[in-house]
């Protein structure tokens, strides 16, 4: 087995809006889509309740534009995958096609679950994020990139300062955002943490 | 100045600091269970890996499984692949499955707890985030997604960032018909469904203190609610008197060794905090949501708020909430017709959930069209309750008795709001769609609330019906 998982520096593409505050994981991805043992075609119910009106007419949602298809960064408003803390919302909007998400704050939770899939979940203030959507919404076929190297995102001539926790931009720029092996390496180190735990030792004199 | 319990439960479980700056957690339990583990132990098949540690890790059913008919297989398929998908994985890792046939199924949860698994001290995951809920004994407990599980699985471990941890002292005495889902329900309205974010919760002070542990599990059920992965309360007496005697606690002198220990671990008087938060619960009045988060709640004697009243940048989440809802700003919440009542969840589903609803519906009749559940939180509660003769008590009120699971807290099964129904819930989430219909409405409320709104098939101050009752 690899012990690294791919580095994760710059990811360039065109971008998709989605916008409003506390969009939760139900609306990401809803739990009777949920009903799989793989995360595979997870994809086409992104958003799907959003996308879809009570009788299964398609609404006016950016996922669903065809202009939009082959997006890659998706920027969103404050508090994004507030929730559930299942990775079918991260998985499902991987699958779709998106590979970093630029947005106010996100939820504790999914922000680690994007990156435990190298998907950079980065957060710039409002202004820029509102530029940013402005952007792709005049212009879809407009590039964007993320540069987790220079702690930027860049439009056009615009270019922004991200925020992002260090400890994940590490393991990114580092390839350790698949974190099994790096774990498992220090296996000696776990038992000996666990051999210590009056728990584990079941409370014995 | 001294530690507080959150950051000596870290330092004792920190394996390494990782070259990320992440410190690499041990974890003392982890519970599984049928929706987010599948992928998990694929993962793991697909890179040869074992199960490290399969004695720490507990599995349960709960999301999928039908309160109706339990009979195998499913009447969905669906839920029956996924059901024979932990039968084979816990079955070849060894690990430890509470399943239907046992006397121990139920919400993860609940079910934790009533096992003596979670103790104090130790850290505790779950793929699930109201893990929160097992910080009411002194543990800190984290929800976490499928390739966390993965990594629990394979190494014990997780590779985290510390968060800070903020002390929410809540002083006073709660008013009669008052309970824990209030306060939790208050302090998310106050801090914020983001307010959370990067910290622990400690919840502590005179109101928390006179919780019974039950109460202290809804109110760290809710944590993350709030924004805060964890949420937890300092072991005590009551801690201790609950675990003695359950399945898993340690036994004769261990326990009192373990008791010893568990002390040392609580916050002292004067532990420091990155932050410290204070509430006076002789002011709380029962708590109802009227939006789409469950930060957007009220006193039930209060009126919605009226949208410009609101912050900027709560404002058009409170003009969404109001769309779907279909509730005008500034009207009271009282008087709110329902077309469903459930009470059920990880959140309020425990014996004394359910002793205080059947109070409340003891006698009387569910509002005619207003379809009733409730959905006891495990096998174990159900049992107690049959005991203590509470599904007759419902039953005659016209209320559904069901067996334990999930169920229309997130409708993974056949319970599910139809349409644009209007649903009192004791559960924890109130997101568009989250009881099974795009277009269903959910106003969250403790379990009493919810069998006072049954009855009055509106919302309803529960502490007016309890004095009718008296009458
Ligand atoms: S009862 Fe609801 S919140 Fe609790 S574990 Fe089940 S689905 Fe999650």
């Amino acid at each position: 087995m690899s012990t690294r998982s791919p580095a994760v520096n710059r990811i360039v593409g065109t971008g998709i809006a989605v916008r409003g505050n506390d969009i939760d994981t139900d609306r990401i991805i809803p739990a009777r889509y949920m009903k799989v043992v793989t995360f595979d075609g997870l994809g086409e119910y992104a958003f799907r309740d959003v996308r879809y009106d009570e009788s299964g007419v398609m609404t006016v949602h950016p996922f669903n534009e065809p202009a939009y298809r082959d997006a890659a960064i998706l920027i969103v408003n404050k508090n994004f995958g507030c929730g559930s803390s299942r990775e079918h919302a991260p998985q499902a909007l991987m699958r779709w096609g998106i590979r970093a998400i630029v947005g106010e704050s996100f939820a504790e939770i999914f922000a680690g679950n994007c990156n435990a899939l190298g998907i950079p979940a980065v957060s710039a203030d409002e202004e820029a994020v509102e530029s940013l959507m402005r952007g792709v919404e005049l212009d879809p076929s407009a590039r964007i990139e993320v540069d987790l190297v220079a702690r930027q995102v860049r439009c056009g001539e615009a270019s922004y300062p991200l925020d992002f926790a260090e400890t994940y931009r590490q393991s990114l720029l580092t390839g350790n955002w698949d974190s099994t092996a790096v774990l498992l390496a220090n296996r000696e180190a776990i038992e000996a943490t666990a051999s210590l735990l009056p728990y584990v030792r079941g409370f014995s004199a | 100045m001294s530690e507080n319990l959150f950051n000596r439960v870290w330092d004792l479980h920190t394996v390494t600091t990782l070259p990320t700056g992440q410190d690499q957690l041990f974890i003392g339990l982890h519970l599984i269970h049928e929706v987010t583990s599948p992928q998990a132990f694929q993962m793991i098949e697909e890179r040869g890996l074992e199960v490290l540690y399969p004695q720490r890790t507990i599995a349960t059913v709960d999301h999928i499984v039908p309160t109706d008919n339990q009979e195998r297989p499913f009447a969905d398929p669906l839920a029956e692949h996924m059901m024979q998908a932990l039968e084979q994985n816990t079955k070849r890792h060894g690990i430890e499955f509470f399943d239907l046939t046992t006397e121990h199924q139920g919400i993860v949860h609940v079910v934790g707890p009533e096992l003596g698994a979670t103790q104090p001290g130790m850290t505790i995951a779950c793929g699930d985030s109201h893990t929160s809920t097992h910080g009411a004994f002194g543990a800190i407990a984290f929800g976490i997604g499928t390739s966390q599980i993965r990594d629990v699985l394979a190494t014990q471990c997780l590779a985290m960032a510390r968060p800070r941890v903020r002390r929410i002292q809540v002083n006073g005495t709660l008013a009669p018909g008052v309970s824990a889902k209030d306060i939790i329900l208050r302090i998310i309205a106050d801090l914020g469904v983001k307010g959370g974010i990067g910290y622990a919760y400690e919840y502590g002070g005179g109101a928390i203190d006179a919780l019974s542990m039950e109460g202290r599990m809804t109110v760290c059920n809710m944590s993350i609610e709030g924004g805060a992965r964890v949420g937890y309360v300092n072991p005590d007496d009551t801690t201790f008197e609950y675990l003695r005697g359950r399945r898993y606690a340690p036994r004769g002198e261990a326990f009192d060794r373990a008791v010893g220990w568990w002390r040392s671990l609580a916050s002292g008087p004067d532990a420091e905090y990155d932050d410290v938060y204070e509430l006076d619960a002789s002011s709380l009045e029962p708590m109802v949501t009227w939006g789409i988060n469950p930060g957007q709640a009220i006193s039930v004697s209060e009126r919605m708020p009226r949208v410009e009243s609101l912050p900027p940048d709560a404002r058009e989440v409170a003009a969404s909430a109001y769309r779907h809802m279909g509730f005008d700003d500034g009207s009271p919440i009282a008087g709110t017709k329902i077309s469903v009542a459930f009470i059920g969840s990880c959140t309020n589903a425990r014996i004394s959930d359910l002793r205080e609803a059947a109070r409340i519906a003891e006698g009387k009749s569910v509002s005619p069209g207003v379809r009733a559940f409730v959905v006891p939180g495990s096998k174990q509660v159900a049992l107690q309750a049959q005991q203590e003769g509470l599904p007759d008590v419902f039953e005659r009120a016209g209320f559904q008795w069901r067996a334990a699971g999930c169920s229309m807290c997130l409708a993974m099964n056949a319970d599910k709001l139809e349409g644009r129904e209007i649903c009192a819930s004791s559960s924890n989430r109130n997101f568009i769609g989250r009881q099974g219909s795009p277009t269903g409405r959910t106003l969250l409320m403790s379990p009493a609330m919810v069998a006072a709104a049954a009855i009055a098939g509106e919302v309803t101050d529960v502490r007016r019906l309890a004095a009718t009752t008296v009458s």
